[in-house]
């Protein structure tokens, strides 16, 4: 009995929610008395494998199969449900991630174990396993008892946080037989703005809504976003409007996230727009209207027109910074 | 062609979340119940690939009777046929091997669902599916083309896309942007009453887990308000209050 953790790369490098899925999985790991595995499909250089020792991580597999070098989730499933049978893995965890998203499933089905996507705490072990995890978009939580014997979990990003746990860590070659019916999804091309904060594990957001009145007045949600490190995001309408992509939705019919902290600029907060963001921990609401919804979630607010506001804290900030 | 599409029955978006039974089940009562949106965007998507007489789009939902009038809002907006698995949706193992069966006994080329219900927030369906029947499985995707034999679809990944050539049989779960969800008219309501809608058993499925007791997130404290005229005192009280920067 093991805990294996799939740490997913990307070029090469590990992000922050996989520190935090790795936190996450060694104190599992110790919950259940036993060690933490981890895996890596693609090629990763051994110092960033050995930083996975860091956060607990006794040992990493590494699989650096040529026809692995792009995410292929069929092929990656049947990796890890060979890695955790090797390893005698029976609770794999995972980042809910979009990748983790479409290769939890997998994994799940052919270790036929339960799985509990979206997790926000530590699984409860007294009366069953038990792990919280969000329903209905962020409204509430549901807590899923697992009762089968190998167990998937894919932890949300900004859920744990990241926890050091020095341990050594010992890495090994695995050349898992890597069958051609596995690979018939092809990737052609990978586009990956390098410059932007990605949105689902930002620790900041900075969001705008239909209170901005048109996509040409997003400089200064930039600006701030920029200076703060965040990632931007927009309400439905917005996007639905096409002054922002469908990418930076966030809500209910969007993204869910749970960063640090939200900036919502010109937002009133509809509750599918607060389903999505009301995990995020502090939430600071920006609306010229006193009695716009999202003031009542909101931990800071500031009643105001936005093209006043904003500029004042863009530069409060960079005095801050200086 | 035949495209099958998956289909969840979910509260509307509006709906203010309770629980019953000392918080062990969902409320329904006087909860709307909708097409899942994100399931509407597949829908709309196959019968785009399929108008010209290009194929057939069959919508499946694992549920009882009482879901069967969002089945009919989904032949309403242009599926040609329904089935209904006669059985509560337990979780998505289960409706996953439902949708499975029946995809084995039937000639369907293309898999299509929602990037995730609204109500469990799994997006579990589709690549459970690709798995019991062995077949790729793209989850989150936000556009498909399909020429009749390869399909390229650009797929979400965190800070960009990625584009996937799929040839052969596949399943996807599709997202915002995968295309717009149309609204029935009034000749696709009133022809969606005479559609068929076949209605078929569930197969076994062994019990993984279950959902035992729901929470509703604790009330937030109340808003600190900061004059617009000092807004700029908010990255004070943000680093050494909040300390979030």
């Amino acid at each position: 009995m093991s805990v294996l953790v799939y740490v997913e790369q990307v070029e090469g490098k590990f992000k922050k929610s996989v520190f935090e899925a790795v936190s996450y999985a060694k104190a599992i790991a110790d919950q259940q008395g036993t060690s933490l595995s981890a895996i890596s499909i693609g090629n990763v250089a051994d110092n960033e494998l050995n930083e996975l020792g860091k956060y607990g991580a006794s040992k990493v597999l590494k699989v650096e199969a040529d026809q692995l070098k792009n995410f292929v989730n069929q092929a990656y499933a049947s990796v890890i449900a060979e890695a955790a049978q090797k390893e005698g893995a029976n609770i794999v965890v995972l980042s809910n991630s979009f990748s983790g998203k479409g290769l939890a499933p997998r994994v799940a089905v052919k270790l036929k174990a339960g799985l509990v996507d979206g997790a926000v705490e530590l699984p409860t072990t007294d009366g069953g396993f038990s792990v919280k995890k969000t329903a209905f978009s962020g409204k509430a939580f549901a807590i899923a008892t697992l009762t089968s014997e190998n167990k998937v979990i894919a932890l949300n990003p900004n859920a744990f946080g990241v926890k050091e746990n020095e341990a050594s860590v010992a890495i090994e070659a695995f050349t898992p037989e890597v069958k051609s019916s596995d690979l018939t999804a092809i990737v052609k091309e990978i586009v990956r703005a390098t410059n932007k904060v990605s949105l689902p594990d930002a620790e900041i957001v900075v969001s705008g809504g239909r209170g901005l009145k048109g996509p040409e007045n997003w400089g200064m949600v930039e600006e701030l976003a920029d200076l703060l490190g965040a990632a931007t995001a927009c309400s439905k309408p917005v996007s639905d409007a096409d002054w922002r992509p469908h990418s930076e939705h966030v809500g209910q019919t969007g993204i869910a996230i749970s960063p640090n902290l939200y900036i919502a600029i010109g937002i009133s907060g509809a509750i599918q727009h607060l389903a999505g963001v009301s995990s995020s921990k502090v939430i600071v609401v920006i609306n010229k209207d006193p009695e716009a919804p999202f003031f009542k979630v909101a931990d800071y607010g500031i009643v105001g027109d936005a093209f006043e506001v904003v500029p004042k804290i863009i530069a409060a900030l960079k005095a801050h910074k200086s | 062609m035949k495209i099958l599409v998956c289909i969840s029955n979910v509260p509307d978006t509006t709906t203010k979340i309770t629980f019953t039974g000392d918080n062990t089940e969902f409320n329904t009562a006087g909860v709307q119940c909708i097409v899942n949106p994100y399931d509407e965007i597949a829908l709309s998507r196959a019968i785009e690939l399929c108008e010209g007489g290009k194929g057939t789009v069959t919508v499946i939902n694992v549920g009882e009777v009482a879901t069967e009038p969002t089945i009919r809002k989904a032949l309403a907006i242009g599926a040609d046929d329904a089935v209904r698995v006669n059985a509560a949706p337990r979780d998505a193992y289960f409706v996953a091997t439902q949708i499975a069966e029946y995809a084995k006994a039937n000639e369907i080329d293309i898999i299509l669902c929602g990037r995730e219900s609204i109500d469990y927030n799994g997006s579990q369906v589709a690549a459970m599916v690709g798995e019991l029947l062995a077949i790729p499985s793209i989850s989150i995707i936000k556009k498909l083309d399909y020429d009749g034999a390869t399909a390229t679809i650009e797929r979400e990944i965190e800070g960009g896309k990625e584009v996937v050539s799929v040839t052969g049989k596949f399943v996807a779960s599709c997202a915002e942007g995968t295309a717009e969800a149309k609204i029935p008219n009034m000749r696709g309501i009133m022809s969606a009453r005479t559609k068929p809608l076949q209605v078929v058993e569930a197969v076994a499925v062994e019990e993984v887990g279950k959902i035992t007791k729901f929470e509703t997130p604790a009330p937030r404290g109340s808003v600190k308000l900061i004059p617009a005229e000092s807004a700029e005192e908010l990255i004070g009280l943000l680093h050494s209050e909040a300390k979030v920067i």
